[in-house]
């Protein structure tokens, strides 16, 4: 016989949720109703990685082509690409085994320690930020791109020196040579 | 001539009011869960469920490998077609009644037991284990709550003093305290609680259990036939709550300028009142399900039923 | 009459040929998943149902296999860091910890306090995040669907909270040997005081909408029995040893980290049903709000990171250590064995699903269909960290 009191009385917990999903009815909604409203709090996620521009030239890179990030990734998804040493002229060539010839220093021109290309694979990166820390000049930080979209695959691989400069671009600062 | 009539304005009042419904609902379940939920298409949504008609529409129809062809096919069209006679004998309003019977209740009874029918053919013809699963406990579940609902029911045409549902509405007054839940209080319970099981909606909805069945007995279906299915579930919703309305809340009487509005405002309380159940309760469980049966409802309604003839025969 | 059907006559797939068919042929055979709505990922079980009754239970493994374990082997020390995080998705911060204790212990490294503390912090922090996935995903097991709509929207505050220290909402890569990988921002511990009274303000409507509610007890209370003999035999920890009786907490039978200088209670229930398990977890809401009440109020200044912390290119030292963590869902070990190189030798990972979810063939025989739901949702799986 208690059981079965027992039983009736549990029915006020029915009314009771009955209750809390009305008062939760009349509320207002706590979503944010995209694309009418957009969050806030994007500066501190870490999207895609993106160059950090050299603070006296924001289209350049502050990367001097270490290496560092490629061997570092896990996935792999980082590809550095160093510029080749330019070929001296006929002078150049010239003046150089002149100097040779005296006995003095010559150096061989090098290539910039700046990235030919440096190509980011966004399908394979897991977003870990190991790259972003062990590189020694600070030149890979987060974007807060959570909007991007694309339809196949090889639209994820980015190349991050056009994204750079589209970014000083679209910021309008003045577009430089490359060093 | 009258009943042509009646029949084209009884299918477009259930079309209209499955898109009503479809709406509702999924407005309703989005507020509860503090979301807006429909919201792109037209203003605030209202277009959803005509664009959801035309998704239903153009899915292709097939047929499972080792199904029974004409079972899995009869199956949609006997849970829609036959939710039709049930509107026949509801008065929606002083004269809007698509044929006076003298056994109103009789005919609804016996006709929603031929979702049943309909269920069976739609689990065995899928061929899939679930879907016979599902369609076991459906069979199971609506023979079981038949009985309390046909009890409460008579309760009320003992109270009444007939089965003509116009009659049993022009018996009751405007106010509430003159509507038949006044006398019956216990009786409306039974009959809303055997409402919900027959019409297979939470918390007693096993048979379309979605995170146990994968969609119970209509899993194999897509596409339109899955919409026949769903309309026949929200026509079945409106039958029962229009009932509910006719025989306990005093049908289309109102305290001031009775008429067919009222009918309709009561009607959409009922529903919204599912609706809302719907969105709160988890599921009961089979056994669970058929023991409130067997063990409260049917002796509850019986004593109800006993009692009431007694209070009839002394006064 | 006896009725062996031979196996070119059942047809499925090698699991289901090779499932036996009993001498009864009244017998369903049935497979739940590996699509299925409420099997918490792609675990396939085999059922061999009676009516409504489950004869036997076989689950079957596999299909998220990820070869975590094999992955370890390529990737340096730091590299493999991201892995764990995918391990088990709700609860990446204990994972992390795991990983990066048995680093430590192998390498002799320090961490700073201030580093514990935060470690503590967000751990707990995705501890409650896990729970409220782990109770609302069991209600819409069970068919409501509105509380999981709720816990997210607690959640929610979580991940950004998590979000504003890490940089991700689920899979943090946060933890690093030697301390966390960055700093707290300067608001992070006033959000976490805000939101541990709302959420303490929260936790009375789930008691009234869903633990009291009657549905719902009656479908969990004396569902599943679970002796505590069998959670020995199978190797259950967590909230599955808790809920049949035993106080068994990693923090408090091995401690690391500050916790032993923190104080909580180990909730523990005796039912050894599917309740006892979900009211445990109810109370592990609570206590992981009094750890981090103490935690921000005890947190010292100090580096985040220790000086000399292994760099990507570290090698270990020979040697082979065993570290675990307290998870959401049980013990969470890794053993690793280092040669001496850059890459580990070997790293295993004891998935606490793995040893909750081999009790399940045992215990669901007997049950009903709807009872095997609520079991397996009682046991908070998921079959990510079951596969590796």
């Amino acid at each position: 016989m208690r059981k079965y009191i027992q039983q009736l009385k549990d029915l006020k917990s029915l009314i009771v949720g009955l209750f809390i999903t009305g008062d939760n009815l009349r509320k207002s909604t706590v979503t944010v109703h995209y694309p009418r409203q957009e969050v806030h709090n994007l500066a501190s996620f870490r999207g895609p990685i993106e160059l950090l521009p050299k603070p006296k030239n924001p289209t350049q890179p502050r990367c001097i082509t270490c290496m560092m990030c490629v061997s570092t990734c896990p996935s792999g998804c980082i590809t550095v690409v160093k510029h080749k040493a330019p070929k001296p002229s006929a002078e150049e060539k010239q003046a150089m085994a002149e100097a040779e010839a005296r006995g003095e220093k010559v150096a061989k021109p090098k290539a910039p320690k700046t990235p030919k290309q440096f190509l980011y694979d966004y399908s394979l990166c897991s977003l870990c930020g190991l790259c972003s820390e062990v590189c020694p000049v600070n030149s890979i930080g987060f974007s807060s791109d959570v909007y991007m979209v694309c339809r196949r695959r090889s639209e994820l691989k980015l190349d991050l020196l056009a994204r750079l400069k589209a970014k000083a671009d679209r910021e309008g600062r003045t577009v430089d040579e490359v060093a | 001539m009258r009943i042509v009539l009646a029949a084209v304005a009884v299918m477009a009042f259930i079309a209209a009011n499955g898109l009503v419904l479809v709406y509702m609902e999924r407005k309703i379940a989005g507020h509860i869960q503090r979301r807006p939920g429909p919201f792109e298409v037209g203003w605030h949504g209202l277009l959803q469920p005509i664009v959801d008609a035309g998704k239903l529409i153009g899915k292709q129809l097939f047929t499972p490998d080792g199904a029974d062809g004409l079972l899995y096919w009869l199956a949609p069209v006997v849970s829609f077609v036959w939710v039709l006679p049930l509107f026949i004998p509801i008065p929606f309003g002083p004269q809007l009644t698509a044929f006076e019977m003298d056994l109103g209740i009789v005919l609804i009874l016996a006709f929603s037991g031929t979702n049943l029918l309909a269920l069976c053919m739609a689990g065995w013809g899928s061929n899939n284990k679930w879907s016979l699963l599902g369609a076991a406990r459906a069979v199971a579940q609506s023979v079981a709550y038949e009985i309390p609902l046909l009890l409460a029911i008579l309760a009320v045409a003992f109270t009444s003093g007939t089965l003509d549902l116009s009659n049993t509405v022009k018996l009751q007054g405007g106010w509430p305290w003159q509507w038949n839940i006044a006398l019956q209080p216990l009786a409306f319970l039974i009959y809303f609680i055997c409402a919900l099981a027959e019409t297979n909606r939470a918390p007693f909805d096993l048979p379309e259990a979605e995170s146990e069945l994968t969609a119970g007995f209509h899993t194999e279906y897509s596409g339109m036939a899955f919409g026949l299915f769903f309309l026949a579930e929200y026509a079945n919703m409106i039958v029962v709550c229009a009932v509910a309305t006719a025989l306990f809340l005093g049908g289309w009487q109102g305290p001031v300028f009775s008429g067919v509005w009222w009918f309709l405002a009561k009607m959409y309380a009922l529903l919204f009142l599912m609706i809302w159940l719907r969105w709160t309760y988890p599921r009961v469980r089979f056994d669970q399900l058929l023991n409130i049966n067997w063990k409260w409802l049917l002796p509850l309604s019986l004593a109800n039923l006993m009692l009431t003839a007694l209070l009839t025969k002394v006064f | 009459m006896k009725h062996h059907l031979s196996p070119e006559q059942i047809s499925g797939d090698f699991y289901s040929r090779r499932f036996e068919q009993g001498p009864d042929e009244d017998t369903l055979i049935l497979n739940m998943g590996p699509q299925h709505p409420s099997t918490h990922g792609v675990l396939r079980i085999i059922l061999a149902l009676d009516g409504e009754y489950i004869m036997r239970a076989e689950p079957v493994l596999g299909y998220l296999h990820r070869m975590h374990e094999a992955m370890a082997e390529h990737r340096t020390y730091l590299g493999y860091l991201p892995n764990m995080g995918r391990v088990d998705y709700l609860h990446a911060v204990a994972w992390n910890w795991a990983y990066v204790g048995a680093v430590e212990r192998l390498g002799g490294i320090e961490v700073p306090r201030r580093a514990e503390y935060i470690r503590v912090i967000t751990c707990e922090l995705n501890r409650i995040s896990s729970h409220l996935l782990w109770w609302g995903a069991y209600l819409l097991d069970l068919g409501a669907f509105t509380p999981i709509m709720y816990a997210f929207d607690d959640r929610e505050i979580i991940l950004d909270l998590l979000q504003s220290v890490s940089g991700s909402r689920l899979t943090y890569s946060f933890l690093r040997p030697g301390g966390v990988a960055f700093d707290l921002p300067d608001t992070f511990l006033d959000e976490v005081k805000a939101f541990i009274p709302h959420m303490r303000a929260r936790l009375p409507m789930y008691k009234a909408l869903v633990t009291d509610n009657t549905i719902l007890r009656h479908r969990c209370e004396e569902v599943g029995d679970l002796p505590l003999e069998m959670c020995r035999r199978y190797g259950a920890t967590g909230p599955v040893v808790r809920g049949s009786g035993m106080a068994y907490d990693v923090r408090r039978a091995e401690p690391y980290g500050v916790y032993p200088e923190l104080e909580f209670e180990i909730p523990t229930e005796n039912s050894q049903d599917a309740m006892g398990r979900y009211l445990v977890r109810m109370g592990e809401l609570e206590q992981c709000l009094n750890i981090l009440e103490q935690a921000v109020q005890a947190i010292p200044e100090g580096e985040h990171l220790i000086k000399g912390a292994p760099k990507p290119r570290w090698k270990a030292p020979v040697g082979e250590t065993y570290f675990a963590v307290e998870g959401a869902r049980g013990k969470i070990g890794v053993h690793l064995v280092s040669d001496g190189s850059s890459t580990p030798y070997r790293c295993k990972l004891r998935a606490p699903g793995f040893s909750n979810l081999s009790l399940f063939a045992e215990l669901a025989e007997g049950t009903l269909l709807a009872d095997a739901v609520s079991i397996l949702g009682s046991l908070d799986l998921v079959i990510p960290e079951i596969d590796r």
